[in-house]
């Protein structure tokens, strides 16, 4: 890949008071690579995510994210990222419509934009249907895909996804990966948590965080290889409490 | 055959709405007493819509439900002190500590912890390391083992547990069920609802649930045997590509991603299976897939959930 990477972070650490919750980690995430971001509860995987998202100023170490630095360029950097979270998303009580036309002035874009996007996204998801709807009327499976649609309205270099499937049924799971695999072709980087551990193999390379560090890091395949190990559940669970792993064989 | 007031549970014809949204549609079913029964579907399907009425919480509109042979409508203030339930959404005082929330717990219920310790002790024995601690404090795993303790503490006869697991991550998940277990020799009957279909393997019968409506009943190999094709796990390297080809492919009845593999059954029933392996294998060739594997695979719960959600756009071809 000659591109420039997405992300580019060297020892960022990130303390709250006497608590390391982010230590010195390091690692890049190439150019429209769908990247897992694991780690168990606690893990520091989610103060990791506010400092790469330009919300949450490190205590020391470098971060490069679309090409901005975070110290530096924060606002820079908040217009070529995108977000989703499986808590947040949309606003319930604005329609579908509307919450496109939210997201797209905040944005900045202009009204031609709003207009044509709006209606290319509603086709694409089939839900012309629901474009006056209440989005708390319409079913969880069709939120999520439009909350990512919404993330990516501005068109983002990055985008973050923490959570997107929580509490989504199988299908419904499996189209939002597709619309992963999508946005990834189109060359938008992703980087995505998730608590399903089959879900880290449909990414391209995985991070697993341990205690504020990175245990581990590689493609689902290497990761295997090297933990000599028939899955991501079993890695995870070996490196995310040893102690635990080890009570189980006993 | 027991009779019905054998059961733990019986739900009769149980439907409940919410304005123009149905949580449960015309819902039958019946627990034994020291099963562990697991509702398994996603957000949406009714299943904290039917523990609340169970808990005695929320009444149905139409249809009837026993608990531990009481009706939990007429009989609700008998049922209360006899069954446990821990909420989805976590509802412990968080400006109390540990000891205080469970203390409070036992009180309401006339008892003291350490009357009930024997009862509470596999879970109390990991929470008293932070007995002080404030329970807004607690990680996500500990808050649920609190709440587990909490809904434990007055001995209940049965246990509605409503998604204990979600958000939890795999670690703490595996823990959760891992003390569930330690509950099977004295008898409990647990109801515990998921969304992670992996977790149906940890019950002795699990109920899929979709949309307010139960789709099936049985043991999880059950369910799980149910899948009726033969179902193979298809390797390739680029398999985003390999799904979007095989969706073209004239046989295909349906093909996902499933882990590292796509899962995918053939339209056709009257052809042995190692004919649609070789066949397929040529096909992934022709298009240019030379490093795929084709082989058989045993179908999963989540694979019969699958088939049995119907058939939306996107997932299955055809």
């Amino acid at each position: 890949m000659n591109e420039a990477p997405a992300i580019v972070v060297r020892d960022l650490t990130r303390k709250f008071g006497g608590f390391t919750a982010v230590d010195r980690i390091t690692f890049e995430v190439h150019a429209g690579e769908v990247f897992g971001f694991l780690g168990a509860n606690g893990a520091g995987k989610t103060t990791a995510i506010r400092m790469l998202t330009a919300l949450l100023a490190p205590t020391s170490g470098q971060a490069m994210v679309a090409g901005h630095d975070v110290y530096r360029e924060a606002e820079q950097i908040k217009c070529d990222i995108g977000y989703m979270s499986q808590r947040f998303s949309l606003y319930e009580d604005l329609t579908v419509r509307e919450n496109i036309r939210l997201y797209g002035g905040i944005y900045d874009l202009t009204d031609r934009q709003i207009h044509d996007r709006t209606t290319r996204m509603l086709a694409q998801l089939g839900l012309e249907h629901a474009a006056d709807q209440f989005v708390r009327a319409i079913p969880l499976g069709w939120r999520q895909k439009l909350a990512f649609s919404v993330a990516l309205l501005h068109e983002p270099k990055i985008v973050f996804l923490d959570e997107p499937t929580s509490g989504v049924d199988p299908i419904t799971r499996r189209q939002f990966w597709e619309l992963i695999y999508e946005a990834a072709a189109r060359g938008t980087t992703v980087l995505v948590t998730t608590h399903y551990l089959d879900e880290a193999e449909y990414c391209d390379r995985i991070s697993i965080m341990v205690a504020g560090r990175i245990a581990a890091i590689g493609t689902p395949g290497e990761l295997k290889k090297k933990f000599d190990a028939s899955s991501i559940d079993e890695i995870f669970v070996r490196l995310a409490r040893p102690a635990a792993a080890s009570e189980a064989r006993k | 055959m027991t009779t019905p007031a054998d059961d733990a549970v019986a739900v009769d014809r149980v439907s409940k709405n919410f304005g123009s949204t149905v949580a449960l549609a015309d819902v039958s079913f019946s627990v034994q007493r020291a099963e562990r029964f697991g509702f398994i579907g996603p957000d949406g399907a009714g299943k904290t819509t039917l523990f609340r009425i169970l808990a005695t919480l929320m009444a149905p509109d139409q249809g009837r439900a026993r608990v531990l042979g009481r009706d939990v409508v007429s009989d609700l203030w008998t049922l209360r002190a006899r069954i446990g339930y821990m909420p989805g959404r976590f509802s412990l005082y968080p400006d109390l500590s540990v000891d205080e929330n469970l203390r409070f717990f036992a009180s309401v219920f006339g008892t003291t912890i350490e009357r009930e310790y024997q009862q509470i002790a596999p879970i109390y024995s990991q929470l008293e390391p932070f007995r002080d601690r404030r329970a807004a404090a607690l990680s996500g795993g500990m808050k649920q083992k609190l709440a587990l303790c909490c809904a434990l503490v007055h001995r209940p006869e049965i246990l509605f547990l409503d998604e204990p697991t979600t958000g939890v991550d795999a670690v703490s998940r595996r823990e959760f069920w891992d003390l569930l277990d330690t509950f099977k020799q004295s008898g409990m009957t647990i109801l515990v609802s998921t969304p992670y279909m992996d977790e149906a393997n940890r019950c002795d019968r699990v109920a899929l649930m979709q949309g307010g409506r139960i789709l099936a009943i049985d043991t999880p190999q059950a369910i799980a045997d149910s899948f009726d094709r033969p179902l193979f796990a298809i390797r390739a390297s680029d398999r985003y590509r390999a799904l979007k080809a095989l969706r073209e492919w004239p046989h295909t009845h349906s093909v996902y991603p499933f882990g590292e593999t796509l899962h995918y059954a053939d339209k056709r029933t009257d052809v042995p299976a190692d004919r649609i392996a070789t066949e397929m294998l040529a096909f992934l060739s022709s298009h240019g897939f030379d490093d795929a594997s084709v082989e058989r695979t045993a179908p999963t719960v989540e694979d019969s959930f699958i088939a049995r959600m119907g058939a939306p756009e996107g997932v299955r071809a055809a």
